[in-house]
């Protein structure tokens, strides 16, 4: 029961903070891109636009610093024994994101928010830069802790623990460098999907006069380049990062597609209609592509479950080595669909602009309003896929979730569990009401003085 | 072996360090977030509270998370077993630091009374518990807990013993007081007026409960005071009776009127205490209150010797370049908060009670 409670409370934490934090990856750079085009060619729309979104960014921020906190915590609480097994090697990289990236991120925020009457233009820029680079970097540090446990590198077994052997093996760990372009890359792309949708509507609001236009219709542009860009890349990177869990986690690509038995030329499909077990009432298939997704090749070979089964059954024991299928199924579906329809509203959108017709499209604003929500799902969906996809691990062919949760009270964990629910829903309620209220902030009052909801502006007066 | 022992002792005197300038730096937030209802007149008050810490606030708190991430980093055991016995009050500072958190960025997003009350009583009550629970938590380790094989079994309510109690209201009394000086010196006016005069009052009550706390402690005892490396029990005592020292000589310097000398003073109190509390601890990272063998000690805690090279490198070149970067921040945003002139005159409907 507390194991049970201790994955819904870690899935529910997880997944709620991965909401912000892409969003504040993504926001965080375009911010810093458009006030570095407002400074170097002296462009006031630049400059407005970057104060526009560096609002909604900024309330991104928030939610994802206070979800944050929590995850350094969660560990230690609620998986205490992984903690112990893996602290030699997971930790050294929690406590370096620590040290390199949260104190460059939290202190440059705030120099950023604070520092625009005090610093000059150019070290204002700098501090942007530097908090962009600072969320960068803890994606990377956190990345290299979690690639450990998916595909572990540079360490022995010894009296129950694992110990680091090589660091340097742990920070060239090829899945941490997939994963990492991954996430950072989609990241962008949500925060440009954002970005998308809020600019094309702004652009065509009725309320708005020429000014506002012109420029949100420049910040649309440039957001459907910025997504196109990135979810192709996002995409190219998650092809090389298939091959290699084909290679390091062969049951995951297995249960990506719910094949049971290996198979040369394996067919991919697009969706099932009843069960997985290998009596579909209706399925679309398209012949090989699961051969090209995990070995490039038309008729490479794919292993399936069963005998990843029995492989793991010799090697480690007796048990059940499959994870949950119609999740890993659903998810990797989820993700990529999403990541699909990504590409089609921004090349829509950028097309429209090369043949100067954005204003034009009834169907393309409502396709990119409703396109922010796509990375979000397609982050939220991956990070399921690839979760869920190592299971029964925690740590893949070192130690099984069931093993690694604390010896706390099932009734504790469903306290706080609750609690988390409780207060998540009100913070996720807050952050869209604000975001929302943000979005609708008029163009023209943004940077004057009495600028903010603040009734008496003062010079060090931010909050 | 001997270099083993010294890389592990390093860590244990890091991890000190970190919670002891976490304390310093938050402890100054938390403060301000206590004693701002009994400071402020008005909204523009309130708001020229949560704007004296506000350009620093989050940075101050990543010392938090590196003192738990260094932890979990050098010592597995330290964090895996502490974590999961501390549970609920772990949870409680989790959620206080939340609401805390996101009130300063959501506080002047709406001009509603009702609003800005909701994210006031947020940042004041987030202050509070967290102030209370880490002065609570760091009795009972200071203290030692009752242990058994599986570390601490005892849940939130054995953590709220008597004396623990009182040492959390003694974090709650030295942060208010840290803080108040704080706004001492970042406000100006009725506000730093009002400051200066809860410092003072906050300011005997720290002296009072922190003496209080030291002398309980150390009349308690140390079972694990029989380890191997264990030092004697005058250094803590003597660390703990300077930091009592060092409020009374800011509580009179506030007297004085002076505001810069005595957050020097509350600082010295509050890293002068960490260090007694680390000094007492030591060998032991969680000690036992029933026995010294059941004590976990740095030595069965600590990360095999490569980690803490590793990690002992990377602090050596990054740390210098944090507190280079943190302390500027602090340079950049010196200047006292002045009240809008707009408002000097406590403008009508401006009160939000």
């Amino acid at each position: 029961m507390t194991l049970d409670l201790a994955r819904w409370q870690f899935a529910i934490v997880t997944v709620f903070h991965f909401f912000f934090v892409p969003m504040t990856i993504g926001l965080a750079f375009l911010v810093a891109v458009m006030q570095t085009l407002a400074l170097v060619r002296k462009d006031e729309t630049w400059d407005r636009l970057s104060r526009f979104f560096g609002r909604i960014f900024l309330i991104s921020l928030a939610v994802g610093v206070v979800t944050g906190i929590v995850l350094e915590f969660e560990f230690g609480l609620n998986w205490s024994a992984f903690s112990i097994f893996v602290g030699n090697i997971f930790g050294a990289p929690l406590a370096i994101e620590g040290l390199l990236a949260f104190f460059l991120e939290s202190t440059f925020i705030g120099l950023w928010i604070f520092g625009r009457e005090r610093l000059s233009p150019r070290v204002h820029l700098a501090t942007i830069w530097l908090v962009s680079i600072g969320t960068i970097l803890s994606a990377f540090f956190i990345l290299a802790a979690n690639a450990w446990m998916q595909h572990p590198v540079g360490y022995a077994v010894e009296g129950g623990q694992a110990v680091l052997t090589n660091f340097w093996a742990l920070l060239a760990n090829s899945t941490l460098w997939v994963s990492f372009l991954h996430t950072v890359l989609g990241a962008l792309a949500t925060g440009g999907a954002l970005a998308l949708g809020i600019s094309i509507w702004r652009a065509h609001r009725a309320a708005a006069d020429g000014v506002e236009r012109a420029a949100f219709r420049r910040a649309t542009a440039f957001a459907a380049a910025l997504v196109l860009v990135t979810v192709v890349l996002t995409a190219i990177v998650g092809d090389f990062q298939a091959r290699l869990m084909d290679v390091q986690e062969p049951m995951k690509m297995a249960a990506a597609e719910a094949l049971y038995n290996t198979q040369n030329g394996a067919s991919f499909s697009l969706l099932t209609i009843g069960n997985l077990s290998g009596q579909p009432i209706f399925q679309i298939r398209v012949p090989h592509l699961l051969s090209l997704i995990a070995d490039l090749s038309w008729n490479g070979q794919v292993i399936g479950i069963n005998q990843m089964q029995a492989t793991e059954a010799a090697r480690y024991g007796a048990g059940n080595y499959a994870p949950v299928l119609w999740l890993t199924y659903w998810s990797f579906r989820t993700m990529v669909g999403a990541g699909i329809l990504m590409i089609a509203v921004s090349a829509w959108g950028v097309w429209l602009w090369w043949r100067k017709q954005l204003a034009a499209s009834r169907w393309f604003r409502r396709a990119a309003l409703a396109g922010i929500g796509l990375p979000i799902i397609a982050n939220a969906s991956g990070w399921i896929f690839t979760e869920a996809g190592r299971q029964p691990w925690i740590v893949y062919g070192l130690m099984q979730t069931a093993k690694g949760v604390s010896t706390v009270g099932a009734g504790d964990v469903a306290l706080t569990t609750a609690a988390f629910v409780a207060v998540y829903t009100i913070l996720g309620v807050l952050a869209v009401v604000l975001v929302l209220r943000a979005a609708r902030h008029p163009f023209d009052e943004i940077g004057e003085p009495g600028d903010d909801a603040e009734p008496t502006p003062a010079p060090g007066l931010v909050y | 072996m001997a270099t083993y022992t010294g890389l592990s002792a390093l860590w244990f005197s890091l991890i000190g360090l970190l919670w002891a300038g976490y304390f310093f730096l938050e402890g100054f937030d938390f403060g301000v977030g206590m004693v701002s209802p009994l400071v402020s007149r008005d909204d523009t008050d309130r708001r020229l509270c949560m704007n004296a810490v506000g350009p620093v606030w989050d940075g101050n708190e990543v010392w938090l998370l590196v003192a738990g991430g260094a932890t979990f980093a050098a010592f597995p055991l330290w964090y895996g077993l502490l974590f999961q016995g501390a549970y609920l009050a772990l949870f409680l500072v989790v959620f206080a630091l939340i609401a805390r958190g996101v009130s300063f960025e959501f506080r002047g997003k709406f001009d509603d009374p009702r609003w800005r009350r909701v994210w006031d009583v947020a940042n004041f009550a987030g202050s509070l518990v967290a102030a209370l629970i880490w002065g609570v938590a760091f009795t009972n380790f200071v203290h030692g807990l009752p242990l058994s094989a599986a570390g601490y079994t005892g849940g939130l309510i054995g953590l709220l013993n008597p004396l623990a109690l009182v040492g959390g209201l003694a974090a709650l009394a030295v942060f208010a007081f840290h803080g108040s000086v704080f706004l001492s010196l970042k406000t100006s006016g009725g506000l730093m007026q009002r400051a200066q005069r809860v410092a003072r009052v906050a300011g005997g009550a720290a002296v009072i409960l922190l003496a209080a706390t030291v002398a309980w402690v150390a009349a308690a005892g140390r079972p694990w005071h029989t380890l191997a490396g264990a030092l004697p029990g005058t250094i803590p005592l003597a660390l703990g009776a300077l930091a009592v020292a060092a409020l009374v000589i800011a509580a009179l310097l506030v007297i004085r009127g002076r505001d810069g000398l005595a957050f020097a003073g509350t600082g010295a109190a509050i890293l002068l205490t960490m260090g007694a509390v680390f000094a007492s601890m030591y060998p032991a990272v969680i000690p036992a209150s029933n026995g010294a063998a059941l004590a976990l000690t740095v030595g069965a805690a600590a990360s095999h010797p490569y980690t803490l090279e590793v990690m002992t490198v990377v602090a050596g070149i990054f740390t210098p370049l944090v507190l280079l970067y943190q302390g500027w921040t602090y340079w950049v945003f010196r200047r006292r908060l002045q009240r809008p002139a707009a408002v000097a005159t406590a403008a009508p409907g401006a009160s939000g009670g």
